[in-house]
Parts: C-alpha cells; structure tokens; sequence
C-alpha cells in the first residue's frame, strides 16, 4: 500500500519544524474592533446583512454568555483568555463578496494550493485523474469569512444547498431559523454559548430527501490573522433517506500566542438519513516548549431525530496546543445508530481532553465507540465519554473500545468512561487498555531493516488501522502521514 | 576472511546483576555454508541468535564479531539487517494492524534504501511476493492479514521463510524454526531453507533436536552448553547427539 | 451556571455539625485529628452531584437528615443482633453502636506476635501504636471520612507482630441495635507486620428496619511480604445508610486481597484507597453487589500504584434486582516512577429489574509508559439464549435464572482464599436469590 511508503517518506524527509502548514499569508484584512461587547455582535450580524431574528439570537447568547464560567472539568491546564484581547472578525479585502473564483484574491488562492486544496473547480476536475479518487467539492473559510464554495451549481442540481451559513441564512432563512441552535442549545456551554453570541462563517449543508449527495463536502477551515479566534458554525441536515459525507481539514500559522477556535457542529438526520462527518484536525500545536497553539474549544453533536438514522464521527485530531472536544450523537430515532471513531495524538506539550457521548433514548438504538489515543513527548491525552440509555431506549445496544498508546515516559494517557444505564434492557460493553509500543515488535520490525522511526511509524498505524479505515481514501492517506509527522522526535 | 566472524564472544543479560550467558563463544561461518548449532535447552543459543541481530537485552561484554570485517556489534539493529543479517524468530511477534504486504514491502524497500539501491516497484514487488508465496503455501489472503495476527505456528514460520527469501539476506539465523512444526509443516519450512542455499549466502540453523537436519542438511554441527562452543563436526555429529544425548558435554562443562 | 456559589446547609449538615460541636477532647495528636476532621466537614459538608467522586452517590439528598448518635447497646441485644458467621471459626469481636462489647468479644488466648484491643482502651493507655491512626489521608477530602475521624471513640486496634501468622480469622462485627433510629462511628486500625500474615473479616448489621447511619472506617498497613485477606459482609436493615471508608497501604512484595459482599441498607456507600507504596506487591480488590427494592450501593475504588512492578486486580459483580442502583467507579492512578505495573479492573453488571439502573465510571491515570493496563464495564440482562437453553432442559424460568445470577456472582467470591469464608459468602449470595423467590 502506497500510504505507508509515502509515511516512511514523510517521517524521513522532515526537518526539526515538522508543521508545514505554519506559514502566514500577507494581506489586508477588516476587522472588528478588538474585544467583545454588544457592538461586536452587532458589528458581525451588520457586516453579514442579517435579519432581526439572528441579531437578537446572537444578542441573547451574549447576555447568557457573560453570566457563565469557563468549564474546568477537563483536564487541560492553560493561562485566563482575555476574552477582551481578541479579535472576534477579520475577513480579507476584498470586493463586495467574491461573484467568481476570478474574484478571489490571488493571495488567497495561492494560500489554498499551497496548503493542496484547489478552489478552482478546474483543478480539481484535474486533481481526479491523478488520485483516480472522488471529487470533493470545498467550501473554504479564511479567519471569518467563507471565500469559495465549489461545485455549487453541480450540486444544487441535485437538489443539495451546500454554502456559506451567512449566505444560507439570506437564501434559505426558514432552513436555518428551524434548525440553528437546535441540537447544541445556546446555552449549551461556555463555548458554544461564546460562538452563537459571535460566529462568523462555516458551512451549511441540506441534503433532501432521498438524496444521496453526488460528491463528498468539504470545508477547509484556516487562520489566518493573529490574534483571532475563529468561530465557525456548521449546520448539516440530511433529510428524508438523504446521504451525505462531509469532510473538514484546519491549519492555522506557527504564532507564539495562543490562538483560540471555538466552533459549534450541528448535525440532524431524519428517518434513514445518514452523515459522515470527518475531520483531519491539523491546527498549530505550539512549538517543542508548548509555546503559541490554537485553544481548540469545539462543540460538535449530532442528532439522530429519525428513525433508522445514522451519524458517524471520525476524526485524526493531531493538532491544537489543546483539544477539548466531543463529537457527540442525540439517539433519538428508533433504531438510529451512531458511531465516533477517533485517532488522538499528542506529542510536545499539547493537551488532548476529547471523546464522545453517546445518549440513548429511543428504542434499539446502537452506538459504538472506537478510540485510539496516542501519547508522546510532555503531553496528556485523556479520553472522556459517556454512554447512557434513558428509561424508554429499551434494546439499546453500545460497544466501546479506548486503547491508549503512551511513547516515552513522560507523558500521561488517561481513560474516563462514564457507563450509565437506565434501561435493563440496555446492552453495553466497554473495554479500555493502555501500553506502550512493545520492545519485541520494535526489534521485529527493525530485525527486518526499518529505523527506529519507520518501525514506530508502522506499528501506530497498525494500531490505528480500526479508525483509519473508516475515512475516505484521500483523507486516509493524508492522516497516515499527519500521525507519522506528529510522532516526529518521540523516538529515542 | 569469513563472512561471520565471531571471536571470544562474551554476553551477559543487561543490569547490574545481569547472568553471563556467552563465556567465550567462537565461530566462523563463509558464504554458502550451513552451520547448525545444537544444544541442551539454556545453553545460550537464542541468545546468539539475539545478540548477532542486535537485541537491546544483552550486554557484550568481550569479544568481537564482524561481517566481512566490519564491526557488527557497533550497528543499529536495522544497519545489521540492511547488510543482509536476517534471524527467523522461534516465536515471530505480531503486529496487529499492519498488513503482512504492507510491511514486506516497507522492510524492502527500507534495506535498499540503506544501500543506496532503487526501490522496487509496486507491480515488481507484487510479481516477486506472488511467486515466492506460492512456493510456501501462503494464501493472498494471509498477506493481507495483520503481520502473524491469527497465524498458527506453522504459518508463522511459513511466513519467516517467506521474508527471508523476499529479503535475500547474506546471513541466514534460524531460531529453532522446527520447534511447533508438524511433520508435513517442517517439510514445507525445510524445502523453503533449501531453496535459498547458495554459494553466497551462509546459514546458522539453531536446534535441539537433529529432526530439522534431516530435511537441512547442514555442512557443520557445533554443540553449544553453557555459553560455549564445546565440539565441533561434521553432519554426524548430529546423529550421534540424537543417539547420546547431551547428558556427556553437560557433565563435561560442569 | 455551574457559579460555585456555597450550598446551603441541609439539616442533616446543620445536625451533624451540631454533633460535631460535642466531641470530646482525647489526648495527644487524636485531639488535633479529630478537630481538624470536624472543621473540615463545617467547611465542606455533605458531597453532592457535582463533587466528581460523589456524582453518583449525592448524600446531601440521600441522607436528608442526621439521626442522633447511638446511645451504648446492650449486650443481649447485641448478641441478638450478631448473628453472621456465629459458630464459625473466627475470632469474634462484637461493635455494637460503634463501641466494643467485651462480654461478646474473643480476647483471650491470642495467638502469638498478635495484639488485639478495642481502639478506646488503646487510646486510654497512649498506646504508641496509635501513631498510625490517621496516618492514611485520601488526596481529596471526604465526608464520610472527616466524620468518622470527628465522631468515632471506639473500634479496634490489630497489631500483628513481624513473622506472625494468625490461625483464625479476626472478625469485627459491627452491629447497630436500640430504639429509634441512630448513628453510629466506629474506627479500626490494623497493622500486619512484616512477613506476617492475617485474615481480617469486618461484617455489618442491624436487626430493626430501622434508618441507622453506620459509618466505618479502617486502615491497613500492609508490610512489606505480609499477606493479608480481607472480607467484607454489609447486611444491614434496609432503610440504613452505611458509609465505609478503607485506607490501606502496602509494601514491597506483599500481598493483600480485599472482597466485599454488599446486599444491606437502603444506601451504602464504600469509598476504598489503597496505596501501593512497596514495590512488586500484589493486590486484588473484588466485590459482589446484590441489591433489590429502591436500594442505593456505591464501590468507589482509587488504587494508586506509586512505585514499579506491582500487579493489582478488581473484578466487581452487581445483580440489580427491581429499581436498585448500583454504581462502581474505579480509578487505576500509575505514577511516573511505576514502570511495568499490571492493573487490570472489570465490572459486570447483570441488571433483572426493569427499573434498575447502573453506572460504571472505570478510570485510568496513566503516567509511566512502560505499563500494561486496562478495565472493562458490562452491564445488561441476563443472556436470553442460555435462559432458553435451561428451560429447554426442563428448569423453570425462576430456578434458571437463580443459577445463572449464582455463577454470575460465583466468579467474584470464588476468588476468596478462605474456604469458611467463601461458603458462608455463597450461603449469602443463595439467601438472597431465595429471598427473591
């Protein structure tokens, strides 16, 4: 398989700063007065044209916003944010709104190819005869703004809205009136809460019904500006036996502050529906001495409002000085399913704290869980769950597996599964194990000529293999070099 | 010059109070020769076997061993393999996870790149596996499972033949590959070893019992106890250690 | 939301520091312990929901008030009342409302190199032993705990010298008798020498239905290459509240195994720390859990190993039956300096009742790499397919499923070295299976 040839290339051809993604685009951005207040708000909805309804929506947040308190159950250790030091919009110059890919800043485009995203629909079409994959269409968010959708007339042939939430929220407003903020509350958290008061773009999706989805979405998130936070929403729903699979790449500059993103994920599936959601979360982790990095403060759930619905999760997070995240599924529908497969690695001095919750309440629903978490350097990875099955969700069914992979002893992986079962009925199981990577395979593998690299390399991956497995192709063998590239200097 | 040198060698069990298990261990062994080492169970054989491809468990403590007059013993674990040491586990590990082809093709392409030689190339590579496989048995299937994940002892050793002749090594050390093999197993792992004898390439065959010398016939038999080299011959020198024992070289070393 | 703003103070709070105000001074650093333990509990109070460890358990609405401490028992009705492991042979000694009673307690003809006395007479004399007592804190502060340090005057010191092996068992039977409902604090210590080696039984009842609080506490020192086994029989009345806290230290290649059978009170909960100091010791920390009705059981485990190459196990049962609730949580700590430690930790749950409800919170907290770790969590019904198969063998529904609940728990008491101990535990387990009917 070519994937873990390119691996064993990637882990020999790197340098001792392994974030390639770390460089900063030059250009002229408008921004929001630092800090956040009410103007701010108001600035945002303003700059984005948008009706009463949302102002007051993000208004409201922003009120509830300011009498909560930063969560500390995690177990993740980092210095007060000022909330009021930052910037809460920054968006390219441009003119009003790119009508055509020729629009764009060329700097920005460069920024995507850079990065191995093509935006012009052309290269892409290109990029398929080389990778004999699937074409991807991709919304791209630079800091605040979504700055190209492709492949939008394609799909709305068959019926599907894929665009900007700003824009959906002036061309679709009934859409997402109904379902913004129905699956993550405004009040959900602190930082959901922040993000409903300010977030500035990402992407919405409908799918309708019986409508399986001719190409895989995607939408790349970067941060750009300094001292921004980026809070981008994504709203997907797949209607009626509708389909889809959406993927979602970040990177952001090598800055010494911290930068802090903070987004909500809402997912919702009727009868049969089906989302994928994959991430390759690849944001600046901080240098070797845990300097700068983005604060990766993420809200995703799903909700499976459907019969015979599923959501699935997967995500490589490899990025972020701290994660705290947990793609979650609402199993509401009879006989829904949902699914979290997830690769954590952490080396340096990153903070993983993520995992998922799977809640049961309609009947025969099942979960499963699948969790892969990778320790190296001074970190700490800890994997937090729950599963429970509320008195009615009778038949419910879940399977969790959480192994851990520590590499070098000065790092920690920790396990916290919450079990709760109301419902006797209720079928769970849950095995977690931690270990580290054993001397005899390391001495097989290298017995037979690889380096003390390439055998880690291989055998992560092995361990990984469950998880990888469930991403797409392409994105497959981009996260197979990540985790090689991650794991970079945790060796000898 | 012989290929395999090893002169004087004394090992001991890495730590403080690590047990000496090599006490002065010599051996030559030139290119298309096959040497089997004998011995009673504890005598140190696995760990020559160790020690010559690099294990991290054992500390040398004198001697010296070269391969074609390079210092072997200063080499990474890899470096030895790349120069064509290849050991044959007694018990070959698993790697869940990471596809038999997978990792064939890695550990390939890894030793020639040590070498300064091209990578082979995936339709070679494919050709080369194919063909070697299906003189041992092995299924596509197998190759496609987890490195020795779910193989029964045979078809582990199966696939340590396999790798071998995929890898050509100079230096062929096989650890007691008899030890679980049913008849018609040994059979097959035997025709596999016999295929790869040539003019170039040495063999070290560890075994306690002179079963596995009937199917490799061996140019040498040396008899190990107690960290040493205690008698040297021809090949009937097995037949008589099958007949007597090793009770006599035991009371010998004592 | 989740503003830290100080609860206020539930009745069974303001009784409890009330009681807390009567505690008598005792002499030496036992004073300073016990003052310190009731400023605590007046700073911190009751655990609720939102205290991590106590998520499960919220004692400020399962204990909605405190009852009066027990006055002294009498002896026939102590008697009455001890009934678990009558005739067996142990070595009896009877704690009625939290105070040795002497007329049913086993003193004489110790065995050689053991010490054996109630923990108020040890205090009376300034037995030097007592040093120890309080020596074993848990990382973060306890109620359960901080009240029995406050409250309890009496229990019983076992002193095992170096070398020493016990030919009989020392049981602690903690009874709680009398009229009205009452609370009751009772403090053991015991030390088992290096070398030695002991079996310590500590059982828990109380006749009346009455809601009597029961709380308990004991320390182990376990030294280095002593083995000591350890049960536990909770079986009070069903409307009392049992709270036990279990400190134990061990030391280098000793070897400690702790089982606990739980089928009594309306809420009971175990809070369990055992600190692996020595290195290459092994430990086991099992547990069979029965409950039926709305009862309410609580295993809380923190096992921290501190040095390498130790191996610690914990294999926990619970049968719910009706609208029980159990609850194991489990937390495996391997520090950086405990290379190649061996934890392994299961919980199985096998819930009858269509109400009952159970919650596992298995934890690792893993800073050495060099380790091999790992838990598991089960619960649900019995398995249809085997219930079938019995039927289709002739046994009804009822009987089949006894003996699959009988195996079930089976395999956690089997794990009991003592073979007394062990069939007076599956007596237990049967009783209550019959019970059910």
């Amino acid at each position: 398989m070519p994937a873990v040839q390119e691996t064993v290339e990637q882990v020999r051809s790197i340098d001792v700063d392994q974030y390639k993604y770390g460089f900063f685009t030059d250009i002229e951005s408008e921004k929001a007065p630092k800090g956040l207040t009410e103007d701010t708000v108001r600035f945002i909805s303003a700059k984005k044209n948008e009706p009463e309804w949302l102002l007051e929506w993000r208004l409201d947040a922003f009120r509830r916003w300011q009498t909560m308190q930063e969560p500390e159950w995690a177990r993740v250790s980092y210095p007060p944010i000022d909330y009021q030091d930052l910037y809460y919009y920054s968006a390219p110059k441009a003119k009003e709104g790119p009508k055509s890919i020729d629009d764009i800043d060329p700097e920005i485009l460069a920024t995507y190819e850079k990065l191995g995203i093509p935006l012009r629909e052309r290269d892409a079409l290109l990029g398929i005869e080389s990778t004999g994959g699937t074409r991807v269409a991709v919304d791209a968010v630079f800091d605040s703004v979504s700055v190209a959708t492709t492949f939008k007339e394609e799909l709305a042939r068959a019926g599907v809205i894929f665009m900007p939430i700003s824009e959906a929220v002036r061309e679709h407003p009934e859409l997402v009136r109904k379902y913004l903020g129905s699956v993550v509350p405004v009040t959900d958290n602190y930082f959901a809460t922040l993000n409903s008061a300010v977030f500035s773009d990402g992407s919405f999706v409908y799918v309708p019904k019986g409508v399986r989805c001719p190409m895989e979405l995607s939408t790349y998130f970067r941060i750009n500006e300094r001292n921004t936070g980026q809070f981008e929403r994504t709203l997907i729903i797949a209607d009626e036996g509708a389909y889809v699979s959406y993927l979602e790449g970040c990177t952001a500059p090598m800055r010494d502050e911290n930068q802090l993103h903070a987004a909500v994920v809402e997912l919702v599936t009727l009868d049969d529906a089906e989302i994928k959601y994959s991430t390759v979360q690849n944001w600046y982790p901080g240098d070797k001495d845990g300097k700068g990095g983005i604060y990766n403060f993420v809200t995703k759930r799903g909700d499976c409002r459907g019969a015979r619905s599923k959501i699935s999760w997967t995500q490589v997070e490899t990025g972020s000085a701290i994660t705290w995240k947990y793609p979650s599924c609402i199993l509401r529908g009879d006989e829904s399913r949902g699914e979290f497969y997830s690769i954590a690695i952490s080396n340096g001095r990153q903070q993983v704290d993520s995992g998922t919750k799977m809640i049961h309440l309609g009947k025969n629903t099942t979960s499963r869980i699948i969790s892969k978490g990778i320790a190296a350097g001074y970190s700490d990875n800890t994997y937090r769950g729950l599963v429970t099955a509320h008195r009615k969700a009778t038949g419910a069914r879940n399977f969790t597996n959480c192994d851990s992979l520590l590499i070098g002893d000065k790092c920690g992986a920790h396990t916290v599964p919450y079990i709760e079962s109301k419902n006797a009925s209720a079928q769970f199981e849950h095995e977690a194990t931690t270990s580290k990577i054993s001397e005899d395979q390391m001495f097989y593998c290298r017995q037979r000529g690889l380096s003390d690299e390439e055998a880690t390399a291989l055998i992560v991956n092995g361990f990984v293999k469950d998880v990888l497995q469930q991403l797409p192709m392409e994105f497959a063998v981009e996260a197979q070099k990540l985790i090689s590239v991650s794991l970079e200097g945790s060796v000898g | 010059m012989a290929m395999l040198d090893i002169d004087n060698l004394h090992a001991k069990i890495e730590g403080e109070d690590g047990k000496e298990i090599l006490k002065g261990l010599s051996l030559k062994v030139n290119p298309g020769e096959v040497h089997a080492i004998m011995g009673p169970n504890g005598s140190g054989k696995s760990t020559l076997s160790y020690i010559l491809a690099g294990k991290e468990d054992y500390e040398v403590t004198d001697g010296a061993v070269t391969l074609d007059g390079e210092d072997l013993l200063a080499m990474e674990i890899d470096e030895r393999a790349a120069k064509g040491v290849f050991l044959a586990f007694q018990y070959p590990i698993e790697v869940p996870g990471v596809a038999t082809m997978t990792f064939l093709r890695a550990a390939l392409n890894a030793q020639r790149r040590t070498r300064g030689e091209e990578e082979v190339s995936t339709p070679d590579f494919l050709r080369l596996v194919r063909e070697k496989a299906g003189a041992l048995g092995i299924s596509q299937d197998m190759l496609k499972r987890g490195v020795n994940v779910g193989f029964s002892g045979g078809e582990k050793k199966r696939m340590e033949i396999l790798q071998m002749a995929i890898l050509e090594p100079k230096l062929c050390i096989l650890d007691e590959t008899d030890s679980g093999l049913d008849i018609d197993a040994l059979k097959i792992v035997s025709e596999g070893v016999n295929a790869l004898r040539s003019p170039d390439r040495g063999m070290i065959v560890i075994t306690h019992y002179q079963r596995l010398l009937n199917h490799i016939v061996p140019d040498f038999v040396h008899v190990m106890n107690k960290g040493r080299i205690v008698r040297s011959g021809g090949k009937d020198l097995a037949l008589e250690l099958e007949a007597n024992g090793y009770a006599e070289y035991q009371q010998d070393a004592a | 939301m989740s503003a830290e703003i100080r609860l206020m103070r539930t009745p069974a709070e303001q009784a409890l520091s009330a009681a807390l105000e009567q505690v008598p001074s005792a002499p030496g650093r036992l004073n300073e312990l016990r003052r310190s333990a009731a400023r605590s509990f007046n700073e911190q109070g009751l655990p609720h929901r939102r205290v991590e460890e106590w998520k499960y358990t919220d004692l400020r609405t399962l204990m909605r008030e405190a009852v009066p401490v027990a006055g002294p028992a009498g002896v026939a009705e102590a008697e009455a009342a001890a009934r678990l492991l009558a005739g067996a042979l142990v070595r009896r000694i009877v704690v009625a409302n939290g105070a040795v009673v002497p007329e049913l307690s086993d003193f004489s003809e110790l065995e050689e190199g053991l010490s054996l006395l109630p923990l108020a007479a040890a205090v009376a004399a300034g037995d030097e032993r007592l040093s120890r007592l309080g020596g074993l804190v848990p990382a973060r502060y306890d109620a359960a705990l901080a009240l029995n340090t406050a409250l309890a005057g009496d229990g019983v010191l076992v002193h095992v010298a170096p070398g020493a092996t016990l030919a009989r068992p020392i049981h602690i039977a903690h009874v709680a008798v009398g009229q009205g409902p009452a609370a009751s604090y009772a403090r053991s210590l015991v030390v088992v020498g290096e070398g030695a080696r002991a079996t310590v039984v500590e059982t828990f009842e109380s006749v009346t239905g009455q809601a009597d609080q029961v709380n308990s506490a004991t320390e182990f020192y376990v030294g280095d290459h002593a083995h000591l086994d350890v049960v536990r029989i909770q079986a009070l009345g069903p409307a009392a509240v049992s709270l036990t806290t279990l400190l134990f230290e061990v030391g280098r290649e000793a070897q400690l195994h702790d089982f606990a059978f739980t089928s009594g009170a309306a809420v009971a909960r175990t809070s369990l720390y055992a600190n692996l100091v020595g290195e290459a010791s092994q430990v086991a920390f099992n547990g069979a859990v029965l409950l039926k009705g709305r009862q309410h059981a609580d295993s809380t485990l923190f096992v921290d190993h501190q040095v390498p190459g130790c191996e610690s196990r914990e294999l926990f049962k619970h049968v719910l039956d009706d609208s029980s609730r159990g609850v194991f949580q489990g937390k495996i700590v391997v520090r950086q300096a405990a290379q190649k430690t061996d934890g392994r930790m299961m919980s199985r749950a096998l819930v009858l009742g269509d109400d009952a409800e159970m919650d596992n919170k298995p934890e690792l907290e893993i800073f050495a790499d060099d380790v091999q770790c790992g838990h598991g969590a089960t619960c649900g019904a019995i398995d249809d397919d085997l219930l079938f198969y019995l039927q289709a063998r002739g046994v009804p529904l009822k009987e089949a499923q006894s003996l699959l609940v009988q195996a079930f728990v089976g395999e956690a008491i089997e794990t009991v070295e003592h073979d007394g101990l062990r069939d007076a535990l599956i007596e237990q387990a049967e009783a209550w299976l019959k019970a059910r009917g």
